[in-house]
């Protein structure tokens, strides 16, 4: 197991962003490594310089799976803006990353 | 990842017997009453058990008590991880059993963990595993060095998670990394249609199963438990009933019982002193069961309630429960007979509770009993009647349950006194919840019907350990008591009351007519003799004159005689002879 990572690099500051989300994943395994990608591509597209990702690898801090209620790997939380949401799986699928995030009208949001 | 993502089926099995190998399984005790006699010794030590059920069967309960037991009594820590109700909830629902989550948790005996999935917050892109759950499971357990898991339920998650094809893979995983880390566990699921689970949990869990079951037959709602399979092991097959108390889950294997109660060897009095004559002259024994079975208006309350007058005025504590009217109404009858029931009530001696028992449950009524004899600490306890129980339950599940309450009573040295309504018509000796076999002294009030009078029989039926009277004795109420008298006994059977006074009347009467019927067959014998003897007399006397007729006759013929022969003698002399004359010859044939 490499180092993970903590805090990928943000186009905007942790305090002024709109958008707050938190990514849960276990390692660096192809699902951990496939969302974390996905994620940037979605948010440098629908929310550039509004957002700030934190990742979470809870091989090195299990109890935070506690916080957020995380079962499956990897989940991404959006904490801001309300309501919470929560997206899990590799996000391959933009569309309903988007629908999940409320970037676009899905059948549930 | 150090686990394994898939494993093969005959791979997983190849470790579990590899696991097993030459050795015996070993069991993990869960400390349930019951449940560890009948699968001998407990769960799989090591290995996930599948407990199923309906809503409301107990699962989460039996989870609970394995995990809480587990730590309480034998010291291994335990994870419950909830994905249902939150850890306070928990807490609550088994504070009225006496566990105190709270505590255990500051101990580090125990962890509860909740799992909150909200389906409407989840939206599902792509590929993903469980391996959060993973972690956090793997977390608590590490926290306290637990043994134990207990699983509430897992399936939840297939209702948060919607692609089955993951879940199913990783719960496979999760089992097979609960065993690799040697976790004894305890798995819920909810009770499907087809299968023994509604998302077929026992294709993954299939060391040991367990089915609860509460069904309703006849209104009424009978909880069982069966083990389905456990591997590797014996265990008990059957249906075995369990309830639900104040001290949480008790399996009832009812031929499992240990009867190794000590038995008092002294005796107390029933109240009546004739009945403690039948009784081998000195009551029954203290801490035994008794019952009195009749029909209706036989008296039954009447000597239960004499039995407790007895005792109180020992000074002894009674516990009655009147399952058919109201204390007051009680009191107020008793006092009909001569017992005065308030002041027993008024010195605390005395207690009468009421209920009808189809209000509560079963198990209900005997958390509530157990909670009343722990509280009030009586001598004896008195059931009126039993067999308003019957209404309660099922036969198995009353039998059951009487016999728990029967054997947790005798081990306290509680006398318990039931009282049974015997159909009219029926088997007197089948009808009485099959409790028989648990009772030591058994008396049987009758109502004997003879020439339009209704009486009161009432006889020893059985007193284990008692050299006791077979005879039938009259019952009677009077307003100083109960009463006992013999019956009387003829060639048409027993009779008792009035018919009873009728017969013996008769027999006087029969009696005195045949005294004078003798004197008189006497007097006519007197009579005869009398008759008899005046004949004889009579004819005594014709013969004694007839005798002297003859003697006269001859008498006078003689005479006559010697005047003939005197005649021709004197004519033969003067004939001149000195021979004999025919005369002579005469006399001689004459004679």
């Amino acid at each position: 197991m490499k180092q993970p990572q903590h805090d990928l690099p943000t186009t905007a500051s942790a305090k002024k962003a709109e958008w707050e989300l938190r990514l849960y994943v276990a390692g660096q395994t192809p699902h951990s490594l496939a969302a974390v990608d996905n994620l940037r591509k979605i948010c440098e597209e629908h929310l550039a310089g509004k957002y700030h990702i934190e990742v979470v690898d809870l091989l090195v801090n299990p109890q935070l799976s506690r916080d957020d209620q995380i079962i499956a790997l990897p989940t991404l939380v959006r904490k801001l803006p309300p309501p919470l949401r929560k997206i899990i799986g590799d996000l391959s699928d933009t569309e309903r990353v988007l629908v999940g995030l409320q970037l676009r009208a899905g059948k549930r949001s | 990842m150090d686990v394994p993502r898939k494993k093969s089926t005959p791979a997983r099995k190849a470790a579990s017997r590899h696991k097993t190998g030459p050795v015996v399984l070993t069991k993990c005790p869960t400390g349930i009453t019951g449940l560890d006699q009948i699968t001998n010794g407990g769960l799989p030590r090591g290995r996930p058990t599948l407990v199923c059920g309906g809503s409301g069967s107990g699962k989460t309960l039996l989870a609970m008590e394995f995990i809480v037991r587990g730590a309480i009594e034998h010291g291994d820590p335990g994870v419950f991880m909830s994905f249902e109700e939150g850890a306070e909830e928990l807490a609550q629902n088994v504070a009225s059993l006496g566990f105190d989550l709270h505590d255990l948790i500051a101990r580090k005996l125990l962890v509860v963990d909740y799992v909150a999935i909200e389906r409407s917050e989840i939206e599902e892109t792509g590929e993903y595993d469980l391996e959060g759950l993973f972690v956090r499971l793997g977390l608590a357990i590490d926290a306290i060095g637990a043994k134990r898991v207990a699983l509430d339920t897992i399936e939840a998650l297939f209702a948060a998670l919607p692609n089955t094809g993951i879940l199913r893979a990783e719960l496979r995983r999760l089992f097979h990394w609960l065993k690799n880390r040697g976790m004894t566990a305890v798995v819920t699921g909810e009770r499907g249609e087809a299968s023994l689970t509604r998302h077929g949990l026992e294709e993954y869990v299939s060391d040991c199963v367990i089915l609860l079951d509460q069904r309703v037959v006849e209104e009424v709602a009978t909880r069982r438990l069966r083990i389905v399979k456990y591997r590797g092991s014996a265990h008990g097959t059957n249906e075995f009933p369990f309830l639900i108390d104040e001290t949480g889950f008790a399996v009832q294997p009812v031929t499992g019982i240990v009867l190794d109660y000590k038995a008092p060897a002294d005796h107390a009095s029933t109240g009546v002193p004739q009945l403690d004559q039948m009784l081998g002259g000195k009551g029954y024994y203290r801490g035994g069961s008794m019952l009195i079975s009749g029909g209706i208006g036989t008296g039954k309350t009447s000597l239960a309630m004499s039995f407790v007058d007895a005792a109180c005025r020992r000074g002894e504590r009674c516990l009655y429960f009147a399952f058919e009217e109201s204390p007051d109404q009680i009191v107020r009858n008793m006092a009909s007979i001569g017992l005065d029931l308030g002041r027993w009530i008024n010195k605390g001696l005395l207690m009468i509770h009421s209920a009808r028992p189809v209000i509560f449950g079963l198990e209900a009524h005997l958390r509530l009993i157990r909670r009343l004899v722990d509280e009030f600490q009586p001598q004896i306890v008195a059931f009126d009647p039993i067999s308003a129980v019957e209404a309660a339950g099922s036969y198995v599940s009353v039998r059951a349950t009487l016999m728990l309450l029967v054997d947790y009573l005798k081990s306290r040295h509680v006398t318990t006194l039931f009282t049974s309504l015997t159909e009219s018509g029926g088997p007197s000796e089948t009808s009485e919840v099959g409790i028989s076999s648990l009772i030591d002294t058994w008396i049987m009030v009758r109502n004997l019907e003879l020439a339009g009078e209704r009486t009161r029989g009432l006889y020893v039926l059985k007193a284990r350990g008692m050299a006791h009277s077979n005879q039938v004795r009259e019952f009677l109420l009077t307003d100083h008591g109960i009463d006992l008298i013999d019956v009387y006994v003829g060639p048409a059977g027993i009779l008792t009351g009035s018919a009873k006074a009728t017969q013996e009347l008769q027999d006087k009467a029969a009696a005195e007519f045949r005294e004078r019927e003798a004197e008189r067959k006497r007097l006519v014998l007197e009579n005869k003799q009398r008759a008899l003897e005046a004949h004889i007399a009579e004819l005594r006397a014709e013969f004694e004159s007839e005798r002297r007729e003859v003697e006269d006759s001859i008498t006078q013929e003689h005479s006559e005689m010697e005047t003939t022969l005197a005649g021709r003698s004197a004519a033969g002399k003067k004939r001149g002879g000195g021979r004999t004359g025919p005369g002579d010859k005469k006399r001689r044939s004459r004679k």
